[in-house]
């Protein structure tokens, strides 16, 4: 028995035995379970919190993301491009980089369903072997960051006074660019290669998702089950890893997943000037550059990876707004 | 207030001083020895060390940052040695281009977005508002080359009606220069139309459930008053501040749109630099950029201090 059934049920109780409340919070949300959490870590805060989330909240959060159908979709479609950009190679009706002369620039056939480009190749493999570098660079970029950030926002969050300063004004120094413009300028100086794409994701995601640990921390830390854990005479980093970073996982994971599809962005629009996948590596973004040179011409070359750039784009755009409702629920949006 | 607003100028300025250092340095550990790139592998070690003599390089990595430093404070912004051109001219020129495109899609998609939020959040959970939302979530982070390509597609090449192109002579006015401008502006819109929709949709819902917005209603107000005396006023807040921050992102930020499109724009003059790898072209580009970026936050944090009395106290 843990805390979360007990706080929703109080809280379910409440909202149902006083009409005026229930008004208010027909109108603030859609589903029941919601009502009387304002967000589930915040329910999580009032007792001990467990390490991992139980089977309880796992079940409630799916129980709450099968109410929202747009989220559900987006998952879907997300998790089908996951499975292109895993099994790609094997997936593709032709290798990416086979080239012919006979079959430069053809329409969209039974044989080739999105076209061939100006050398003959395929497009949709190039675009189904191309999904796996766009997860690879912009999953591992978003993870380095996570794994990077969530320490530094513990720690700044948790010492606080003077380190705690110095830290987020550097972090802030990173967030006085334009993310872009940031990333332009570090890959020309370390130069275009897939580990420095990595390398610039995670540096320019690191102090968002430092500042949302912080900020959790900062929150966390006056809580009683910290007061408790304190007075237990637990150890810091016993605090910090077991009492503190374990409800703060909610919002950082919300963070984590809009961060991600913010690297799809980031990844697909460095390919686009130049500075992303280096060629003959199927990129989305180089592939449409180099179509518009063809555009009046053959049209698919460029519809159909900026098609399947869109969906993904709104895809997951979806799925993280929808784990946002679904974890967070009561908490305002950016 | 005054304590406010000298504490936010101390904080900007500090980020800027910061973020200088950053460029600087960065741009200093750029593999590979400048004299060489800039004169080919062939010169001599003569001309090479000329150069060097020119540019400063041997000096210790603190003077050449405070020379650099003062000599763009003081508007010696140096030249471009891809182009061998004078910075400045070259920069200012781009600055208004970018002025100009920014300003057209401002007018753009403020009112679009403030007006479609509006409406989402007054018809809450209707279909409008659902369609409302997921449009607006699906276009947040949708690469502008999609967007710009996918535009181009219908209203250039299928339609006729606007160029693809917008190399817009260098002395045309805002007025001679609108036709080049629609296309990528409607692109820039499209993203950034988003934030305000959410923001607006967001904060309007909160103040639709105040008590003050509750009295006003019972009091037999008619709605239009209710909305735009009582609602709109504090709704609008934080969207204010998204929009005074998005002047930032407007004025330096368009790089990809600026190439779609060939728009001589600020933005498309740091990928050249990049491109060339022109270090005094890059540097001074994206100090403006930062500076630009720098004070429109500024004006965000002012604006929301002046139209919201509480935060100057906080």
């Amino acid at each position: 028995m843990d805390g979360f059934e007990r706080d929703g049920e109080s809280s379910r109780k409440g909202g149902a035995a006083d009409p005026q409340d229930e008004i208010m919070k027909t109108a603030e949300t859609e589903d029941e379970f919601a009502s009387g959490t304002p967000g589930a870590h915040v329910a999580q805060t009032a007792t001990h919190p467990p390490a991992v989330l139980p089977q309880k909240m796992r079940s409630l959060y799916w129980h709450r993301l099968k109410r929202r159908p747009a989220a559900l979709v987006g998952v879907i479609i997300f998790c089908f491009f996951l499975i292109l950009a895993m099994f790609g190679p094997w997936i593709a009706p032709y290798e990416f980089d086979v080239q012919s002369a006979a079959l430069r620039l053809q329409s969209p056939t039974v044989q080739h369903p999105f076209g061939t480009d100006q050398f003959g190749r395929d497009i949709l493999s190039r675009v189904i072997v191309g999904t796996r570098n766009i997860f690879l660079l912009g999953g591992f970029g978003t993870l380095f960051a996570v794994l990077i950030g969530t320490p530094i926002g513990l720690v700044s969050g948790y010492v606080g006074g003077l380190v705690d300063e110095v830290i987020m004004r550097l972090l802030d120094v990173l967030l006085s660019f334009p993310s872009l413009l940031l990333a332009l300028v570090l890959l020309s100086v370390i130069g275009p290669s897939n580990a420095n794409l990595v390398l610039v994701v995670t540096i320019l995601y690191i102090p968002m998702l430092a500042r949302v640990v912080r900020s959790m921390v900062l929150d966390l830390k006056t809580k009683e089950f910290v007061e408790a854990a304190r007075v237990r005479g637990e150890r810091q980093s016993y605090i910090l890893f077991r009492e503190i970073l374990p409800n703060s996982l909610p919002p950082l994971l919300v963070e984590a997943s809009m961060r991600f599809s913010y690297s799809i962005f980031m990844v697909a629009s460095l390919g686009f000037l130049g500075l992303g996948v280096q060629p003959p590596s199927p990129d989305w973004g180089l592939q449409i550059n180099e179509a518009r040179n063809f555009f009046s011409l053959a049209p698919w070359t460029l519809l159909f990876p900026a098609g399947t750039i869109a969906l993904l784009v709104v895809a997951t755009n979806l799925m993280s707004d929808g784990l946002r409702q679904v974890m967070l629920p009561g908490v305002a949006r950016d | 207030m005054l304590h406010f607003i000298a504490r936010r100028l101390g904080f900007v300025v500090l980020m800027i001083v910061l973020s200088s250092m950053l460029i600087f340095i960065a741009t200093q550990v750029l593999p590979g020895d400048v004299a060489t790139m800039m004169l080919g592998r062939f010169a001599t070690d003569q001309a090479k060390e000329n150069l060097r003599e020119e540019l400063g390089l041997n000096l210790p990595l603190v003077a050449q940052y405070t020379d650099w430093l003062g000599g763009f404070a003081t508007g010696d912004w140096g030249d471009s040695v891809s182009t061998r051109a004078e910075i400045r001219p070259l920069v200012l020129q781009r600055l208004r281009n970018s002025a100009m495109l920014a300003a057209v899609a401002f007018a753009i998609f403020v009112p679009v977005g403030i007006l479609l939020g509006l409406v989402a959040a007054l018809r809450r959970n209707s279909w409008v508002d659902q369609a409302i939302s997921v449009g607006s979530l699906a276009f947040i982070g949708l690469p502008e080359f999609v967007s710009a390509v996918i535009l181009i597609s219908i209203f250039s090449i299928q339609l006729g009606w606007l160029p693809s192109q917008s190399a817009i002579d260098p002395k045309s006015g805002l007025w001679e220069a609108f036709p080049s401008l629609v296309l990528p502006a409607v692109t820039v819109a499209l993203t950034s139309l988003a934030y305000i929709v959410r923001m607006t949709r967001s904060s309007t819902v909160d103040v639709l459930q105040t008590d003050y917005v509750r009295t006003a209603r019972l009091k037999g107000l008619p709605p239009s008053r209710v909305v735009f005396t009582h609602v709109l006023r504090n709704s609008l807040l934080p969207t204010i501040t998204v929009i005074a921050i998005s002047i930032g992102w407007l004025m330096g930020g368009l790089i990809v749109t600026e190439s779609v499109f060939g728009y001589p724009g600020l933005g498309r003059l740091v990928l050249f630099a990049v491109q060339r790898r022109d270090i005094p072209l890059i540097q001074v580009t994206v100090m403006v950029v930062v500076l630009i970026y720098g004070v429109s936050n500024l004006i965000a944090d002012m604006l929301y201090a002046v139209l919201n009395p509480r935060i100057r106290y906080t």
